[in-house]
């Protein structure tokens, strides 16, 4: 946790690819430290649910990447920037169902192509930001 | 109903959270697919599940749910059962099916609440 030039608080983390089992660990991390300064229990489960599903595909579909956490005045800011693969169609990996996962992620009860709606579904907005071969950040904002 | 009822009208063992066994519940959620269980199970304090790995843990701790009953003789690891103790969270294992224990606790008064 730190502080930025603007005062705001701040969690950064990594994410290990292809790391099955700790997957979850920064999303635990954040709840706990985002429950501990009063984020109250609806927001704290929306920023729970976009961060954890985030957090999911930069391991399954990416090659890791980082994740920041910023506590704005009026929101909970997510920042999760992977290096992985891009995303070939967007409009695609929106729609509910639509899954490139494999077998492996299937078996642990992901990949059901529900990743990205429900993000969408449970963050107030979100911005993907993704070029084939390089990465993708996908950026989004919980209103406190 | 308590999750203590549930525990006994299953024949379920408390695997851990017992101190949290007086916990009310109202309904439930019966899922293996934890994809789905993010996107629908919003608000139930209560799983039920067949699948046994850490992110059943995970899935219900960014829920905020109470209690997980593994159905299926399903018994999770220490690592599995350290997490949940970590969550404040208890831990049910039951020999019924999901499909038996979702209908006993239904007849019971659980209900499945709506779909989000």
């Amino acid at each position: 946790m730190s502080n930025d030039d603007s005062g705001r608080i701040q969690f950064k983390y990594k994410v290990l690819a292809d790391d099955y089992n700790a997957v979850g660990s920064a999303s635990s991390d954040a709840k706990n430290k985002l429950r501990a300064i009063g984020v109250p229990p609806d927001i704290l489960r929306k920023v729970s649910i976009c961060m954890y599903e985030g957090e999911i595909n930069m391991v399954i579909h990416a090659k890791g990447g980082e994740i920041t956490v910023n506590i704005n005045p009026s929101c909970v800011e997510m920042i999760l920037k992977d290096v992985g693969p891009g995303i070939k169609d967007v409009d695609k990996a929106m729609q509910a169902g639509y899954s490139t996962a494999t077998d492996d992620v299937r078996n642990l009860g992901f990949g059901a192509g529900m990743g990205l709606p429900n993000m969408l579904k449970n963050s107030d907005s979100m911005h993907i930001d993704t070029e084939i071969g390089v990465g993708t950040t996908i950026t989004m904002t919980v209103n406190l | 109903m308590k999750i203590a009822d549930a525990a006994h009208l299953l024949n379920a063992k408390v695997l851990t959270g017992g101190a949290f066994i007086d916990t009310d519940v109202t309904s439930a959620f019966a899922c293996d697919l934890m994809s789905d269980v993010l996107a629908f199970a919003n608000g139930y304090k209560m799983l039920l599940s067949g699948l046994c790995n850490a992110q059943v843990i995970r899935t219900a701790e960014m829920l905020d749910m109470s209690c997980i009953i593994f159905v299926r003789g399903k018994m999770p690891d220490d690592q599995m059962i350290s997490m949940a103790e970590d969550n404040n969270m208890v831990l049910l294992q039951t020999e019924y099916t999901m499909f038996t224990s979702s209908g006993i606790l239904y007849e019971a008064g659980i209900k499945g609440g709506q779909m989000q």
